[in-house]
C-alpha cells in the first residue's frame, strides 16, 4: 500500500469519526424543538454539552489533514464550494454560540431565539454536508487548471439536495437513539417515539437515494465491478439498518446506538469506495479529476504526516474515551450545566 | 475601485483573523492564571481558591466558546480565499495545521469538558489535571499556528519544484521547517502577549469588584495573583520584542525599515523615531521626534553601524532579482501603516510596564487598594493588551507585503481563482454583521456573569476548608446515586 492510499483511508477514517460523533449531536440539535418545555430542552442540550466540541474537532482535523495530504483537493473544493461553505461556517458559529448563550438568561424571547438558531443551524449544517457528498458523487465542473468553473446553483442539483435530506434524517435518527441513552422518565418515552418516526423517514430517504444513485449516477456503482468484495459492505449495511428497529423494539438502546454507528460508518465507507481513486470528480472531463496522486503532497510530507497521525491518534482516542467515560449515564442538570 | 478579489480576500482575512485573535490570547492567558489559582487550592486546600477557580472557569468557558466558533472559520479560510496559496504551500503549511488539530484541539476540547462540567464528577486532583491540560492545549495550538505563520515569514527546510500550475514548495527537512529562523522568538513573544492580556483581564474584573465594594476578599486575592504575573510578562515582552526586532532586521530588512520609517542611510548611525509620520513620497519621517543613532544601537549594539534602509537593494529577499520595470519601492510594505501599528504596540508595551511596576510597589506597601483612580485605570486597561496584540500582528503581516510567503509568492498571486469579488464581498458583509452582533451579545452575557460574581462563602474558620476538600472526593459518588433530576433555576453556570 502506498502513502497516497494510506492517506485516502485516513481521510475516510476522520470523516467516519466525524459523521458518527458529530452526527449524534447535530441530530440532537435537529430534534431540539420536539422537547416540550424548558427543562427538557436543557436536558437535550446538556446531553451533548461536554461532548460536542470534541466531536467537531474531527471536522477540523479532517480539514487540516486534507490540506496537508491533498492540498489541491482542499483548494479546489473549498474555493469551488465558496458560498455553501460560508453558509456552513455561519451555521457552525451559530450552533456553538447558541449552546453557550441559551440558558444564560431567563427571558423566554432570548431562549426561543437561541432554540431556533440551535435547531436551524444543526439542520442546515447537516444538509450542507449531504449536499457536498452528493456533489462529490456526481462530479462538479472542474477545468484543466484544477479550478471550479460552475456557479452556486450548479451545486444544488436534485441528487445533492436529496442526499442532503437523507443526511438530515439519518442524523436525526442517530440523535434520537443517542437521546434514549441519556434521558429517562416521560422524556425518554417521547424520545422513543422520535426514534421510530425518524427511522421510517430515514429508510424512505435511504431507498430514494439508493434508487436514484443506481439509476442515474453511474460513478456510484462503477467501482463495485472492480471491487466485488465491496458488495459485502452493502449487505452488512442493509443488515445494520434492519437491525436498528430490532434493537429499539427489544429495548436495547445501546445496541441500537452501536448499530446506527455501524451503518453510518458503512455509508462513509461506500462513499469512499465509490469515489476511489478520485477526490474530486470533474464532470467536464474525467482526465481533469483530482485523484489521490495528482492532488497529493510529496511522499516526504505524507510520510511525516503518517508519523504525526501515528503519535497523535492514540492520545486522541484516549482523551475521547476518558471524556465519554466521565460523562456517562443519564443527564442531570446541575450548577454547571448549560 | 471595482471589486478586486485580492483586496477583498485580504480584507476578509483581516476581519476574520482579527476577530478570532481577540479570544485565543485571552484563553491562553486566563488559562495559565487558572492553573496558578487551582494550584494554590491544591497546595493550601483553602476553599477560597476553589471559589476563585470556579468563577474564572465560568468566564473562561464563555471566552473559549467564541474562540472555537471563530476558529472554525480560520481552518477553512485558506482553501476558500487563498486557494492558489494553499496549492503552493500545502505540502508544508498543511502539516502544521493538521498537527495543531491532532495535538492541540483534541486535548483542549476534551479536557475543557471536565474543566467546565466536571467539578462534581471527578476528584479535585483529576480536575486540576484537566485545567493544566486545557492550558497546555491552548499553548500547543499557538505553537503550531505560529510555526506555520513564521514559516511564511522566514521559510526554511523546503525546496521549490515544478513550473507553472505545478510550481510549489515541498518539504525537505521537517525540523528545519518547525524551527525556522523566526519561529521560537515569535512564539515566545505571542505567548507573552497572551499572558499580559490574561493578567490585565483578571485585574480589570477584580478592580471593578473592589471599587464596588463587592467580593472584596476574592478580588484582592485575584488581583494579587494577576498583578505580578502581568508585571513580569510586561517586562518580558520588551526583552523578547527587542530580540525579535533584531531578528527581523536580519531576516526581513524591509519590514524593520518600515517599522522604523528608515528610508535612507544616515551618516553616524540610524535614528530611532519615537513619533512621526513617514512619507513614502518624500522618503522621510515628517514631524518626527528622534533619538540619533539609537536604532543602530538597538539593532547592532553600536551607535554608528548602519541599518539597511528602504532605498538599499539589500532589502530584497536573498537571490530575488527584480523584473524589468520594477522599482525598489514595489518591494516596500505600506510604510506608514507599519510604522504606526508597530509604534502603537511598543508604546502600549511601555505603558504596561509603567502601570504594573509602580502598582506592584504600592501593593507591597499595602496601599494599592486605596487608590481608587488607579483601580479605575485598571478596570479599563484591559483594552490595551487587546489592541497591542492586534497591532503587533497587523504590523508583522503588513510588514511582510508584498509577499505572502516571503521571497517566494506574492499576495497578489495567491488568491482563489474560482471565487469572484462579489462572492467575497457577500461573505464579508455576512461575517461583519454576525461578528458584530456576536460581540455585542458576548459582552452583554460576560457583563452579566461578572455582575453576578463568584459564589459567596459562608464565613467560617479555614479549618472547614480541609473538610470540604475531603468531601469533594465523595461528591462524585453522591451525584451519581441521586437519579432524580435536580433543577437549579435560572442563572447558573
Ligand atoms: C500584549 C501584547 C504585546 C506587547 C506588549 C508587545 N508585543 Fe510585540 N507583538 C505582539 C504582541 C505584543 C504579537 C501580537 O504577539 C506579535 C505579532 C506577531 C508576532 O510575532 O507577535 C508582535 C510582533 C512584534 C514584532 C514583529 C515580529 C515580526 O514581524 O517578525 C516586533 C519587532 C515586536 N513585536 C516588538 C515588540 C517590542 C519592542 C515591544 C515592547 C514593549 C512589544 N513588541 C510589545
Ligand atoms: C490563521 C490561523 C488560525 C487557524 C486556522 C485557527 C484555527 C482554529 C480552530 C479551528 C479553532 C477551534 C478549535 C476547536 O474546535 O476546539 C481555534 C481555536 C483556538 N485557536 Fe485558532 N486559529 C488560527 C490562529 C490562531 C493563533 C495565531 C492562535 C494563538 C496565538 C490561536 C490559538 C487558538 C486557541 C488557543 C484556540 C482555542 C479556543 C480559544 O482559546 O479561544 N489560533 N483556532
Ligand atoms: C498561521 C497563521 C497565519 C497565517 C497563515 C496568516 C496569513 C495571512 C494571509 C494569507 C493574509 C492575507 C494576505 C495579506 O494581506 O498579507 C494575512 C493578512 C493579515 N493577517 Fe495573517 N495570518 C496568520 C495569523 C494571523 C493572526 C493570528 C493575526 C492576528 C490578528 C493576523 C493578522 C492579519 C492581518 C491584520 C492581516 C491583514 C493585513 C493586510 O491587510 O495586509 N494573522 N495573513
Amino acid at each position: 500500500m502506498d502513502l497516497n492510499l494510506l492517506w485516502f483511508i485516513l481521510i475516510g477514517v476522520l470523516l467516519t469519526g466525524y459523521a458518527i460523533l458529530d452526527g449524534f449531536d447535530l441530530g440532537v440539535g435537529i430534534l431540539h424543538p420536539g422537547a416540550r418545555n424548558d427543562h427538557d430542552r436543557r436536558i437535550l442540550m446538556n446531553s451533548i454539552g461536554p461532548l460536542w466540541d470534541g466531536n467537531e474537532v474531527w471536522l477540523v482535523t479532517f480539514g487540516g489533514a486534507l490540506f496537508a495530504a491533498f492540498p489541491h483537493a482542499y483548494a479546489t473544493a473549498f474555493s469551488g464550494y465558496y458560498l455553501p461553505f460560508m453558509l456552513l461556517l455561519v451555521a457552525l458559529i451559530f450552533r456553538a454560540v447558541s449552546m453557550e448563550f441559551r440558558s444564560k438568561r431567563e427571558s423566554p424571547t432570548w431562549r426561543r431565539f437561541f432554540d431556533v438558531s440551535f435547531c436551524g443551524s444543526s439542520a442546515l449544517a447537516t444538509w450542507l454536508f449531504g449536499v457536498a457528498v452528493g456533489n462529490s458523487m456526481i462530479g462538479i465542473p472542474v477545468g484543466a487548471d484544477r479550478e471550479y468553473v460552475g456557479g452556486f446553483f450548479n451545486l444544488l442539483g436534485p441528487f445533492p439536495v436529496l442526499v442532503g435530506l437523507f443526511a438530515v434524517s439519518m442524523f436525526a435518527m442517530h440523535g434520537a437513539i443517542y437521546l434514549s441513552l441519556k434521558t429517562d422518565g416521560a422524556l425518554q418515552k417521547r424520545v422513543h417515539r422520535w426514534m421510530w418516526r425518524t427511522f421510517f423517514v430515514f429508510v424512505a430517504f435511504f431507498v430514494g437515494v439508493t434508487v436514484y444513485a443506481v439509476a442515474a449516477v453511474p460513478s456510484a456503482t462503477q467501482n463495485f465491478r472492480q471491487f466485488p468484495w465491496a458488495w459485502a459492505v452493502v449487505v452488512l449495511n442493509v443488515l445494520a439498518v434492519a437491525n436498528i428497529p430490532r434493537a429499539i423494539h427489544h429495548g436495547r438502546p445501546l445496541y441500537a446506538f452501536v448499530t446506527s454507528c455501524c451503518s453510518i460508518a458503512a455509508f462513509v465507507f461506500l462513499f469512499m469506495v465509490a469515489l476511489y481513486p478520485n477526490l474530486i470528480v470533474s464532470s467536464l472531463n474525467p482526465e481533469w479529476s483530482l485523484d489521490i496522486y495528482n492532488a497529493a503532497s510529496s511522499p516526504k510530507t505524507l510520510g511525516i504526516m503518517a508519523i504525526i497521525a501515528l503519535i497523535g491518534m492514540p492520545f486522541v482516542l484516549t482523551y475521547t474515551a476518558i471524556i465519554y467515560w466521565v460523562f456517562r449515564g443519564k443527564v442531570e442538570l446541575g450548577k454547571f450545566s448549560y | 475601485m471595482d471589486l478586486d478579489p485580492v483586496f477583498l480576500a485580504r480584507a476578509q482575512f483581516a476581519l476574520t483573523i482579527a476577530f478570532h485573535y481577540i479570544f485565543p490570547p485571552l484563553s491562553i492567558g486566563l488559562g495559565m492564571l487558572m492553573v496558578i489559582m487551582e494550584g494554590m487550592y491544591m497546595v493550601t486546600k483553602d476553599v477560597r481558591y476553589e471559589v476563585m477557580a470556579k468563577f474564572w472557569t465560568k468566564i473562561f468557558a464563555l471566552i473559549f466558546a467564541m474562540g472555537v466558533a471563530s476558529g472554525i472559520v480560520m481552518e477553512f479560510q485558506f482553501g476558500t480565499n487563498w486557494a492558489t496559496y494553499s496549492r503552493f504551500v500545502g505540502d508544508i503549511f498543511g502539516s502544521a495545521l493538521a498537527a495543531e488539530a491532532i495535538f492541540a484541539f483534541f486535548l483542549e476540547s476534551g479536557f475543557l469538558a471536565v474543566l467546565v462540567f466536571g467539578w462534581d464528577r471527578v476528584s479535585p486532583r483529576m480536575h486540576f489535571f484537566a485545567t493544566v491540560m486545557v492550558a497546555l492545549g491552548s499553548i500547543f495550538s499557538a505553537v503550531w499556528i505560529v510555526v506555520a505563520n513564521s514559516w511564511q515569514q522566514t521559510p526554511a527546510g523546503y525546496h521549490i519544484v515544478g513550473v507553472g500550475l505545478d510550481r510549489r514548495a515541498e518539504l525537505t527537512d521537517f525540523w528545519a521547517m518547525v524551527f525556522n529562523p523566526s519561529a521560537v522568538e515569535r512564539l515566545t513573544h505571542v505567548i507573552i502577549g497572551a499572558f499580559i492580556l490574561g493578567g490585565f483581564f483578571v485585574m480589570s474584573v477584580s478592580a471593578y469588584y473592589l471599587l464596588k465594594g463587592r467580593h472584596e476578599d476574592f478580588a484582592r486575592r485575584s488581583f494579587g495573583i494577576a498583578l505580578p504575573f502581568a508585571a513580569v510578562f510586561s517586562i518580558a515582552a520588551l526583552l523578547s520584542g527587542h530580540s525579535q526586532a533584531v531578528n527581523v532586521a536580519k531576516t526581513q530588512p524591509a519590514k524593520l525599515a518600515a517599522f522604523e520609517g528608515h528610508f535612507t542611510k544616515i551618516d553616524g548611525g540610524a535614528p530611532l523615531y519615537i513619533l512621526g509620520i513617514p512619507s513614502e513620497e518624500q522618503r522621510r519621517v515628517r514631524g518626527g521626534v528622534a533619538i540619533p543613532g539609537m536604532l543602530s544601537f538597538l539593532v547592532h549594539g553600536d551607535w554608528s553601524e548602519p541599518v539597511t534602509p528602504l532605498d538599499d537593494p539589500a532589502i530584497l529577499p536573498e537571490g530575488h532579482v527584480m523584473a524589468a520595470g520594477e522599482t525598489l519601492s514595489d518591494y516596500w510594505p505600506p510604510v506608514n501603516a507599519c510604522f504606526q501599528l508597530y509604534h502603537l504596540m511598543v508604546g502600549l508595551g511601555m505603558l504596561f510596564i509603567l502601570l504594573t511596576v509602580p502598582a506592584l510597589v504600592l501593593r507591597w506597601r499595602g496601599t494599592l487598594f486605596e487608590k481608587r483612580t488607579l483601580l479605575w485605570v485598571f478596570v479599563f486597561a484591559v483594552i490595551g493588551p487587546i489592541i497591542a496584540n492586534q497591532a503587533g500582528w497587523a504590523a508583522a503581516e503588513i510588514g511582510r507585503q508584498p509577499w505572502i510567503v516571503y521571497g517566494m509568492l506574492k499576495t497578489a498571486d495567491a488568491a482563489s481563482k474560482a471565487v469572484s469579488g462579489a462572492e467575497v464581498l457577500t461573505s464579508i458583509i455576512l461575517f461583519s454583521l454576525i461578528y458584530l452582533s456576536l460581540l455585542v451579545v458576548w459582552i452583554y452575557v460576560m457583563d452579566s456573569k461578572i455582575r453576578v460574581g463568584p459564589e459567596e462563602l459562608e464565613a467560617g474558620p479555614p479549618s472547614a476548608a480541609r473538610e470540604r476538600w475531603l468531601n469533594a472526593a465523595t461528591r462524585r459518588a453522591d451525584a451519581s446515586t441521586g437519579d432524580s433530576v435536580t433543577e437549579v433555576p435560572g442563572e447558573d453556570r
